[in-house]
């Protein structure tokens, strides 16, 4: 305790040094939890996704539509324990700068598949006995002030209705939360019946299945065994594990995770850097002071020490706040979330957080302190600041 | 006046002479500066190759018609009479085989990334003869157009780099249909060259697209002449389509996109920007501190308080800049060129692009650079200037 006083008036001497060191640490630190948040938000469904669950799509492309009565043949094989079809329906509210996803499905069937989005059983059962009926969740319910009973109009690009309208009309029965903080929860869902009815060309076509497995370890040979079955149709599949499908979705808009990589790079040296050199001169200008201690008897381990905790407080410190900060932000939900619905840190990320606040305070005082540790006793007296 | 200025610069060489004595703080001090260039340069460069393969694209000349309520090709349709009916309006530019006017396919197709070897979504469009005289962009850069009638399609040069299997001779497979490649091309950097073309009347069937379109690319007789053009379309009775200029066409898409990364670009360089700054105050700070007793006695001979100031400043201007020149420079030698692909999401398919350290970047970077000097030199020159001559000469 006697010694942490030692180092909190080591830091209290230049006060205003110590602050800009603290805030420029700060600042680093905010902005490597802004970057995991960012980095989080492009891979989106990578982290939503289901061991369990496979994505039966196209060969071609994903625009590309097949049967619905593939569902059929899929659910023989064995293995499969449910399977859910889903279609890209590009709903436009208002205007297309409001983008979210919306997804006709159908509702039994699909609750189950996707436990990760909850909704009360009463909402439920409104679901399932109303055919206008849809489901948002909780983001794009709060980005609209959407409320239970509201009704929701959709334009859609592609489906028109018979009769030529692209307008579609939806009754708001349910607002379902995400189970994890990892759940997105801009997705719009309504009910299939409603939509092959109304829709004017494509009837019985979907985008895509989702398949749950029984054996996630078998699941890449289900996912052939799946593609197999519709081998020479004229609508071959492509079936992967859902985190692949994701992942390979996130790999198009380019790979994120190399510039996110580059950028902490450039911060962290440059931060390191800065605050590095203003702790060094710190301790050169005590070199005086640290003779002094050995005199009285510090020990080298122990001048060492002092110096290693002087410069972990302040990375500590700066560190915990400029992490705090992100964090707080990210509560605050996506300042975007047309382009990125999820935005948070991951808690994997925050620990790493701390690692690097530690590495920072270590290295940046390793030099200085290994410095003062060598110090000749006479020699360090009889300098001159 | 003229002893006001020959203070300054006597008390800027005196300070610029003693900077290898500071060389550690003088450093960090430009490295900062340097890295909040590098990562400002660089993630605006990703911004400004997006928006140029965009607008590279766009010429005024053209015309773009697609089925009214679309935003998009791909969500647009038009049977044949339709697009005849476009050919046939007036405003366009003709040649020996008539009006040049070429309605066209757009599919998507999936194919593996070259880096990632994760699936990617690659444009495939479906074109008629007119599409090379309506872009007047595009040349063989390899190889030799595909032939109408046949399973031969050619590939923009961005595709065959960014995409696998699309080299010249390859055969491309998608679902029961074989295509060759036959030709690879280029087009100024726009964004056909993220495309694979092919004849539409081959890919009609091979996408049981029946007889329809998505929509009909049209070169104006001038830029002038889109006005009767479009008039003539939209009051068409048997016409239902929007027609637009092909240059706000891609400016409107790559908008998003761009002002997306800009947007990130832009807060995370603020940031750093805000960390370097206390990084440089620091280093005035101590500057000026390890010469109190300089400062003060060049106060007691006379010397002005404004000229310290303003050689206070001039000192971290001059670092902020050579670090502002060093980032710029390892920005430009590690993101000009750097070719890579991205989504476009209004057409849901790839967009080949080059990341560009532009002219206008590079200034902006030196921008930057000074505002952080000058604002990392002001308190630091204005305290060096308060100091108390007295006492500060006595300081040790």
């Amino acid at each position: 305790m006697k010694f942490l006083y030692l180092v909190a008036s080591n830091l209290k001497r230049k006060k205003l040094r110590t602050l800009l060191t603290l805030l420029s640490i700060l600042v680093a630190f905010f902005l490597f939890g802004l970057l995991c948040a960012l980095k989080a938000a492009l891979a989106g469904g990578v982290s939503m996704a289901g061991a369990d669950r496979l994505i039966t799509r196209h060969k071609v492309s994903i625009i590309q539509m097949i049967p619905i009565s593939y569902r059929t043949r899929i659910s023989a094989i064995p293995g499969v324990i449910a399977i859910v079809p889903q279609t890209w329906f590009g709903g436009i509210y208002q205007d297309p700068k409001n983008f979210f996803p919306s997804i006709p499905v159908e509702p039994a069937d699909f609750l189950a598949m996707f436990p990760e989005f909850v909704l009360p059983e009463a909402q439920k059962q409104a679901w399932l006995t109303t055919r206008t009926g849809a489901i948002v969740g909780r983001a794009t319910a709060d980005r609209f002030h959407w409320k239970v009973g509201d009704r929701i109009p959709l334009r859609s690009p592609i489906w028109r209705r018979e009769g030529g309208n692209d307008a579609w009309e939806f009754d708001l029965v349910g607002i379902y939360e995400g189970a994890k903080k990892g759940t997105d929860t801009s997705q719009f869902f309504f009910r299939y019946d409603y939509f092959d009815e109304g829709r004017a060309f494509g009837k019985g076509q979907i985008s895509y299945f989702t398949i749950r497995v029984k054996d996630p370890a078998q699941a890449d040979a289900l996912a052939a065994r799946v593609d197999q079955e519709f081998a020479n149709s004229a609508a071959e599949t492509k079936t992967e594990p859902e985190g692949a499908f994701a992942q390979a979705f996130a790999q198009q808009v380019g790979d994120i995770g190399l510039i996110v990589t580059g950028i902490l790079s450039a911060v962290f040296f440059t931060i390191l850097l800065v605050s590095g050199n203003t702790i060094a001169q710190g301790v050169r200008e005590r070199t005086e002071e640290l003779g002094v201690l050995k005199a009285i008897g510090f020990s080298n381990g122990l001048v060492l020490a002092l110096v290693l905790a002087e410069s972990c407080l302040i990375a500590i410190i700066g560190g915990a706040l400029g992490l705090s900060a992100a964090w707080l932000m990210t509560l605050g939900g996506s300042p975007v979330p047309g382009l990125l619905p999820l935005f948070y840190i991951p808690p994997a990320n925050l620990v790493l957080g701390a690692v690097l606040v530690l590495a920072l305070g270590l290295i940046t005082g390793a030099l200085p302190a290994v410095q003062a540790m060598r110090l000749g006793v006479a020699d360090a007296l009889r300098r001159q600041a | 006046m003229l002893n006001w200025l020959s203070q300054i610069v006597a008390i800027t060489f005196a300070n610029l002479k003693t900077l290898p004595e500071r060389r550690g703080a003088a450093i960090a001090a430009a490295v900062g500066i340097a890295g909040v260039v590098t990562v400002l340069v660089g993630v605006l460069s990703i911004a400004e190759g997006f928006r140029r393969a965009m607008t590279v694209s766009g010429s005024p000349d053209v015309a773009i018609v697609l089925r009214s309520g679309s935003d998009s090709e791909m969500t647009s349709g038009l049977a044949r009479e339709e697009t005849r009916t476009i050919a046939d309006a007036p405003g366009l530019a003709r040649d020996a085989s008539g009006p040049l006017a070429s309605p066209e396919l757009f599919v998507i197709i999936n194919l593996p990334k070259r880096s990632t070897g994760t699936d990617a979504n690659v444009p495939l469009r479906g074109v008629s003869a007119a599409a090379f005289g309506v872009r007047g962009n595009v040349e063989l850069v390899e190889g030799r157009r595909f032939e109408p009638g046949r399973n031969e399609v050619i590939v923009g040069a961005g595709a065959a780099r960014q995409f696998a299997g699309l080299e010249l001779g390859k055969i491309v497979r998608v679902g029961q249909n074989e295509w060759t490649v036959v030709g690879i091309f280029t087009a100024k950097g726009g964004v056909a060259e993220s495309e694979i073309w092919t004849d539409a009347a081959v890919l009609q069937p091979a996408y049981h697209r029946g007889d329809t379109y998505q929509g009909v690319y049209a070169r104006l007789a001038s830029a002038a002449s889109f006005r009767e053009f479009s008039d003539a379309l939209t009051t068409n009775p048997r016409l239902n389509v929007k027609v637009v200029r092909q240059s706000d066409f891609y400016a409107d898409q790559s908008t998003s996109v761009t002002s997306f990364i800009s947007g990130i670009g832009v807060v995370i360089a603020g940031l750093m920007a805000l960390g370097a700054l206390f990084g440089a105050l620091n280093t005035m700070y101590s500057s000026v501190s390890a010469r109190t007793r300089e400062i003060a006695t060049l106060r007691a001979l006379g010397f002005g308080a404004s000229p310290v100031v303003i050689s206070v400043l001039l000192e971290s201007l001059a670092l902020a800049l050579i670090g502002g020149a060093i980032g710029a420079g390892i920005a430009f030698v590690a993101f000009d060129g750097f070719t890579t692909s991205t989504m476009n999401w209004q057409t849901f398919s790839q967009v080949a692009f080059a990341f560009r350290v532009s002219p206008a970047l590079l200034l902006k970077a030196i921008t930057w650079s000074a505002f952080l000097g000058v604002f990392g030199g002001l308190f630091p020159a204005i305290h060096a200037a308060r100091l108390p001559i007295a006492s500060a000469l006595r300081a040790t």
